[in-house]
Formats: C-alpha cells, sequence, structure tokens
C-alpha cells in the first residue's frame, strides 16, 4: 500500500480519535444547563473531563497538523475554503478552554453563569460544525480548476451539511451522557441516563438517516460494513444504558463514532475533497499528498510516537479513573 | 438604471458594496497575522520561562521539604496555569490560519513546513496537554515523584515545541533542506536533518527560552516585590525575588550570548535584514561600520540630522571582527534585483531601525533592574522604600516587550518575502477568502482578545494578591472524600 494511501489512514484515525475524545467533552459541555440544578452538580459534571479536556483537544491540532504534512492541497483548500466555518468552532474552542480554566476564579453567580453559558455555546457549536464540515468534505464542494473554494458560508448549509451537523451534535450529547453516567455518582448519574435514553431516540433517527444517504450516494462494501456496525453499536449502547451497565454503554458509544466517521472516510476514499463544479477538479488522496520522502519521514515519527501517545494517554485515564459525586468537590477551585 | 435613480437606501448599498470589494484580503490577513501573533506571543514566553523556574522549584521542595518552596511551587504554579490557558486557546488560532489566511503559502511549502509542525503535535503538545493535566490535577492522587516528574515531561513539551515552531519559523528565514519541484509548483524536503538543524532554528531557539526565562524570572520578582511591600508573607516571598532576580539575569546573560549568535547567523542568511537593522544604505567596513544608538533625521533614517554612534560595533556585530564589511541597503537592492528581478526587497526601514534599538534596550533595562535588584536585597534585606518595590513591579512589562518587538523586527525584517528568495508575502495570501471574510474574523478576534486580556489579568491580579499560604492550607482540608484539586 502507497504511502499516501496510509497517511489517508493515520488522518483518519487521528480525527477519529478526536471526535472519539473531544465528542463526549462536547457532550458533558452541553449537559451543563440540563443536568446541573446548582453549582456543585455543574463543577461535577466539568470534573468529569477536567484533567482530560486539554488532551482530547490536542487532538484536533495534531490531526490538523498531520494532515498539513501530509496532504498540503487538503489543508489549503479545506481551510481558507470553509473560513467563516472554522472561525465559528476557533471562537467555540477559545470560549471553552477560556470558561473551564477561569469560571472558578470569580466568586459571584453572574460570573459563573457567564462562563457556563460560554461552556455550552462552546461545546454544542463545534459539535455542530464538525459535522457539517465533515459532511461537506464527503459531498464534495465547489472548487475550480486550481482547486480553490468558490463557495460561502451559505454553500455548506445544505440539507446534506445539516444533517450531518444534527448527527454529529446528537451523537456526541449521548456520547457525553453517557460518559457522565459512567463517572459520576448519585442522582446526577440517574439524570444522565434518563435523558440519554430521550436523546438517544433523537441521535438514532438522525444519525441513521445521515449514514443511510451517504451510503446510497456513496456506497462501497467496506462503508455498508461500517455503517451496519455503527447502527447495531447505537442501538446496543442505548440497551446498555437502559440496563445501567455504563462501561459497555461508553464502549458501545465510541465503536459508535470510530465506524461512523470511518463509514464517512470510506465514501469519501480515494477522494479527499471532492469537487462539485467538475469531478476532474477533485483533490485526491494522489493528486493532494506531499512527497514521497516527506511522507517517510512522517510515516516514522508516526509509527513511533502513536503507540507511545496512546500508552501515556491511556495511563492518564487510569489515573483519574475514579466517579466524582457531589461530596467530592472541595470548597474552592483550584 | 443610472445611479441618481436609484432609491437613497439602495444607494447605500451600493457604496458599501463598492467599499467591501476594496477591502485588500493581503492587507487584512497581513493585519490578523500580526495581531493574533502578537497577542499569542504575550503568553508564551510566560509558559516556556515559568514552567522551567516551577519544576527547578519543585524540585527543590521534593530534596528539602522546606515548605516555602511548596509555597512558591504552588503560587507561581496558579499564575503559569491562568497564564498556560491563555496560550492555549491562542495556539490553535495559529495552526489554522496558515491555510485558513495563507493557503497558497501552505499549498507552496506544506511538504516541508508541515513536517515541523506535525511533529510539534504528535512530540510536543501531546506531551504538555497531557502531563499538564497530570500535574494539576495529580497533587495528592500521584507519588511526589512521579508528581515531579509530570512537571518536568511537560517543560519538555514546552521546550520541544517551542524547537519545532522555531524550526518551522527558521525555514521562513532561511530554507534549507529542499527543492523545488516545477511541475508541481512546490518545495518539496529533501532533507529533514538540515531543516531541523537549520543554522537560524539553532541560533533562535537559544534566544527565545533565554529570554523567556528572563520575563519569567521578572514576574517572580514582581509578585515578590508586590508582598515584601506590604511586609508580608516575607520568608517565601524573599525567596522568591532572589530566585526572580538571579533567574532574569542569568536569562538576560543569555539573551546577550544567543542574540549575538543570532546577529550572526542573520549577517549570513539575510544581510539584508541585518542592513535595514541599522538603516545602513551603503556598505561600509571598520570603522564607518558603526553602530548608531539614536538617530535625529527622517523617519527611515536616509538623511540624518543628528545620531550618536559607536564606531566599529556594526562590523563586531556582523562579523566578530573591527575590520569586517557590512553589506548596505542599496548594494544588497541591486543583487536582489539582479537575482530576483526587480522589485523592493527592503524592509520597513524605520521600522526595523527602531525595533532592533528597542529590543536590545528594553531587555538591558530589564537586566539592569535584575543587578541593581540583587544588590539591594542581598543578605536579607526587606526593608526598602516603597518606590523600590514599585519600581520592581513596573519593570516587568519590560522583557515581554523586549522579546514582542524582537519578533517583529524579526518578521517584519524578513519582508517583502513570506519564505526568503522563494516566495513574496503578497503571492502567499489565500486567493479564495475575501476582504470580508478576513474583516469578520479580524473584528472578532480583536474583540474577543481584547476581552479576555482584561479578564486574564484580573484573574492574574487576584491570584498575586491572595499570596501563597492560602494555596497550600486548601491542602491541608483535602481529605479523603474530597479532591485535592478541583475546577
Amino acid at each position: 500500500m502507497a504511502l499516501n494511501h496510509i497517511w489517508f489512514l493515520i488522518v483518519g484515525f487521528l480525527f477519529i480519535g478526536y471526535f472519539v475524545l473531544d465528542g463526549f467533552d462536547f457532550g458533558v459541555g452541553m449537559s451543563l444547563p440540563f443536568l446541573g440544578k446548582d453549582d456543585t452538580d455543574r463543577r461535577v459534571l466539568i470534573n468529569t473531563i477536567g484533567p482530560v479536556w486539554d488532551l482530547n483537544e490536542t487532538w484536533v491540532l495534531v490531526a490538523g497538523a498531520s494532515l498539513f504534512a501530509s496532504f498540503p492541497e487538503w489543508y489549503a483548500s479545506l481551510f481558507s475554503g470553509f473560513y467563516l466555518a472554522l472561525l465559528l468552532i476557533l471562537v467555540a474552542l477559545i470560549l471553552r478552554g477560556v470558561a473551564f480554566e477561569y469560571r472558578g476564579k470569580g466568586e459571584t453567580t453572574k460570573w459563573k453563569r457567564t462562563f457556563d453559558w460560554m461552556i455550552v455555546v462552546g461545546s454544542a457549536l463545534p459539535a455542530l460544525l464538525w459535522g457539517v464540515a465533515f459532511a461537506n468534505i464527503v459531498n464534495g464542494v465547489p472548487l475550480n480548476a486550481q482547486h480553490i473554494y468558490t463557495g460561502n458560508l451559505f454553500t455548506l448549509l445544505n440539507p446534506y451539511g445539516l444533517l450531518g451537523g444534527l448527527t454529529t451534535l446528537t451523537v456526541f450529547w449521548l456520547h457525553g451522557l453517557i460518559f457522565i453516567s459512567l463517572k459520576t455518582d448519585g442522582e446526577i448519574k440517574d439524570r444522565a441516563r434518563a435523558l440519554a435514553k430521550k436523546v438517544g431516540y433523537a441521535a438514532t433517527v438522525i444519525a441513521a438517516s445521515f449514514l443511510v444517504w451517504t451510503l446510497v450516494v456513496h456506497f462501497s462494501v467496506i462503508g455498508f460494513v461500517l455503517t451496519g456496525i455503527a447502527a447495531l453499536a447505537l442501538i446496543a449502547a442505548q440497551a446498555a444504558n437502559w440496563i445501567k451497565r455504563e462501561g459497555l454503554a461508553f464502549t458501545l458509544m465510541v465503536l459508535t463514532i470510530i465506524t461512523a466517521v470511518g463509514a464517512l472516510f470510506a465514501a469519501l476514499y480515494p477522494n479527499v475533497l471532492p469537487s462539485t463544479t467538475d469531478p476532474a477538479f477533485s483533490l485526491t488522496i494522489e493528486n493532494a499528498s506531499s512527497s514521497q520522502y516527506t511522507l517517510t519521514v512522517m510515516s516514522w515519527v508516526a509509527a513511533i510516537m502513536i503507540p507511545f501517545v496512546l500508552a501515556y494517554q491511556t495511563w492518564t485515564y487510569w489515573v483519574f479513573r475514579k466517579r466524582i459525586s457531589r461530596k467530592n468537590i472541595p470548597a474552592t477551585a483550584h | 438604471m443610472a445611479e441618481r435613480d436609484l432609491p437613497e437606501s439602495e444607494k447605500v448599498m451600493h457604496i458599501a458594496g463598492q467599499a467591501l470589494a476594496e477591502l485588500d484580503p493581503l492587507t487584512l490577513s497581513r493585519w490578523q497575522f500580526g495581531l493574533t501573533t502578537v497577542y499569542h506571543f504575550l503568553f508564551v514566553p510566560l509558559t516556556i520561562g515559568m514552567v522551567l523556574l516551577v519544576a527547578i522549584m519543585q524540585t527543590i521542595w521534593t530534596r528539602t521539604n522546606d515548605e516555602k518552596w511548596l509555597k512558591m511551587t504552588k503560587l507561581f504554579g496558579k499564575i503559569f496555569l491562568i497564564n498556560f490557558a491563555m496560550g492555549v486557546v491562542t495556539g490553535i488560532v495559529q495552526e489554522f490560519q496558515f491555510g485558513m489566511n495563507w493557503s497558497n503559502y501552505s499549498r507552496f511549502v506544506g511538504d516541508v513546513f508541515g513536517a515541523p509542525l506535525a511533529m510539534e503535535g504528535l512530540l510536543a503538545f501531546f506531551f504538555e496537554s497531557t502531563f499538564i493535566g497530570l500535574w494539576i490535577f495529580g497533587w495528592g492522587r500521584l507519588s511526589k515523584k512521579v508528581h515531579l516528574l509530570t512537571i518536568w515531561v511537560t517543560t519538555l513539551g514546552v521546550w520541544l515545541s517551542a524547537y519545532f515552531i522555531l524550526a518551522a519559523n527558521a525555514f521562513m528565514q532561511h530554507p534549507v533542506g529542499f527543492t523545488i519541484n516545477a511541475a508541481k509548483n512546490r518545495a518539496e524536503l529533501t532533507d529533514i536533518g538540515a531543516v531541523l538543524t537549520n543554522i537560524v532554528a539553532l541560533n533562535q531557539f537559544p534566544h527565545t527560552v533565554t529570554a523567556s526565562i528572563m520575563f519569567a524570572g521578572g514576574v517572580m520578582v514582581a509578585v515578590g516585590a508586590y508582598h515584601l511591600k506590604r511586609n508580608q508573607y516575607v520568608e517565601s516571598m524573599y525567596r522568591s525575588l532572589r530566585f526572580g532576580l538571579w533567574a532574569a539575569l542569568l536569562g538576560g546573560i543569555g539573551t546577550i550570548i544567543s542574540g549575538d549568535g543570532l546577529g550572526l547567523a542573520m549577517v549570513q542568511t539575510q544581510p539584508m535584514k541585518m542592513a535595514a537593522a541599522e538603516a545602513l544604505y551603503n556598505t561600509a567596513t571598520g570603522k564607518d561600520a558603526s553602530f548608531s544608538i539614536f538617530t535625529w533625521g527622517t523617519p527611515d533614517g536616509h538623511s540624518e540630522l543628528f545620531s550618536i554612534r559607536i564606531p566599529y560595533l556594526l562590523s563586531f556585530l556582523s562579523t566578530h571582527s573591527l575590520n569586517g564589511t557590512v553589506e548596505g541597503l542599496n548594494n544588497l537592492q541591486a543583487q536582489y534585483t539582479h537575482l530576483y528581478g526587480p522589485g523592493n526587497y527592503m524592509p520597513i526601514i524605520w521600522l526595523t531601525y527602531w525595533a532592533f534599538r528597542w529590543m536590545i534596550g528594553l531587555g538591558l533595562v530589564a537586566m539592569l533592574v535584575a543587578v541593581v535588584g540583587l544588590v539591594v536585597t542581598r543578605k536579607g534585606r526587606t526593608q526598602l522604600p516603597k518606590w523600590v518595590w514599585n519600581t520592581a513591579i513596573w519593570a516587568t512589562p519590560l522583557a515581554l516587550l523586549a522579546i514582542s518587538v524582537g519578533w517583529t523586527f524579526t518578521e517584519m525584517g524578513r519582508q517583502p518575502w513570506i519564505v526568503f528568495s522563494l516566495m513574496k508575502t503578497a503571492d502567499g495570501v489565500s486567493p479564495g477568502v475575501t476582504g470580508l471574510d478576513v474583516l469578520i474574523s479580524i473584528v472578532v478576534f480583536t474583540l474577543i482578545y481584547g476581552v479576555l486580556a482584561v479578564v486574564e489579568f484580573g484573574i492574574l491580579r487576584k491570584a498575586v494578591a491572595a499570596g501563597p499560604d492560602v494555596l497550600v492550607a486548601q491542602d491541608e482540608h483535602a481529605d479523603a472524600d474530597h479532591l485535592a484539586v478541583a475546577y
């Protein structure tokens, strides 16, 4: 298998890693107004992801930089083309990150409320927009012969793109709720489970329509298999939630996201950014990739570093494995 | 339809439409990159410098069990984290905007430039973001030794990250290890070792980290002075003050030594930048290659009325010899026109000239403050007039300003190139992005960054004023039930 095809898989792997990890961060952030009845509740929720949200978010930086290194044409066309959508994502991520760090550094209710809303918006907006972005990547966008995007922000807000956005929004929310039920104890855990049931219905219907639509337009055997697994895992995750098997439910949600995003990358292959103007203008694995030498260098770096990264990040999750409940929350924030 | 027939509102729309069409994405993108980068780099030096100082303080505490070092670790750790958060969130913008605003640049150099960026992510960012979480929330949960290790790994991550991004920047100053693929119209990597050992990166890295240590030392001095002025937490704050003074002095000495090396590398690789630093229009040798401390004349120094000059100094800075020859702007302009075709190859001379002087001047004053501080506070002296402490506090931004104007010099001195000798800045901008797009993003970033600066400064002030003891007292309240550290 040629190196540029391997790098298509590595980029896919990094984005899957990002969605699996920051996905539940988004879900936790979105749940603040629904599960957090008072300040202590909201602090329980935030502290479920306290030590890890930063490392989770870093996956998108690494995915973006790896995309730059391995497919510069793809990075250039995508990031300049999706300018305003990415601006919104950046603003959201800035607000969310600052809010986690600063909300505990003031005492007034107004102060905390302000940062709470920054967390909610800063979580929901990227959860929606990443789906819009990826749906449009798969479906293609107007690119001219120089691979330059000729649409605008509203070009991306087509029905398929919006359905993709709603899919990530609801699936990440469900993912976050199940994560909360796994990481908390007491009343808040029950509330998370109950809400997960309701959100689960919406997520299932929306995600199923989106994935089936994707499969119909871009059929492949591997896409079919991945979509099938995603659908089964999504349903099984909710069954596990009903029978209070949080660990199993969370594992199945991880599997859902891996296979669903995998199905999108399968639908994209061998393009990386199709042109709706003329298929001849599409960016593909062949015409968008870096030179053989660069890919070789980066393959060594990835082969050595990724297992190491996975090992120490797993250890971090192990260190912070304990469930959190109201009684664990200290009076003052760090 | 003739314009006068339009209703008033449509006329306004029409004029507004024309104004929008005239918004230049290039100028706006340059302003945005400048603003967001300078802003990002207000937080980075404190991160680079303070992470090391906190690691050293915690090491001393682990070794000696002396509580004042724990207090210092906690207080400066807190200041480090408040600052770190801003560095992280503004850093994401940096990585995204190469593609968003400079897509032609990204297409042209991605094969080379992307590699150090991706390495930064895989080797450094993951380290930083994972181990900083372990450090913050690991108090009381990890053993003392493992917890100490996490801050050292964070330091390693931060410093590696600095190296990779400086290697990427060095390629823009002095491209090496590549070949031009004419068919694909792009630069392609041929030697990663050459890119990572670029002479500019090898000199820029020590210059950046030592200047960062100088600034971090200055912050410790200010915090110490704040409390000593009020005669509170004397034991730990006197230690902080002295520690900070030494860090500022040693960092300053390192900055001078590494700056000298960087100057030599600059003459070799970008002679135009050195000529622009001195506004030296005509090639000069020996005594005539003088360094002017101050010039009064036209803003670009082209016709000077008065100046204070040190003979031989520019020759020495550029070549380490009193009889060296330093090429002038006019000669280089002629050479470059010959090599690269007609065009203006000079940066904005008044800007490079004054930025270079302010960088050196501010840095030297910051060092002077450190030296005087070490003398007046020797042997445990803490009863000093208020103005002494106030001077120490107000001197804090000097090193940071020096760093900011230093980077302004480096980046503006490279103009008109985005990658020296290969691509001009004007050719690097995104062709598909409109002036309105960039106007929107520049307004959004300015607003958010402005508000965050005020919020962050308020939080920092509060953390400083609260002092170190409350942080250690919190630990003693921690028990089996409560998390030692939580948001």
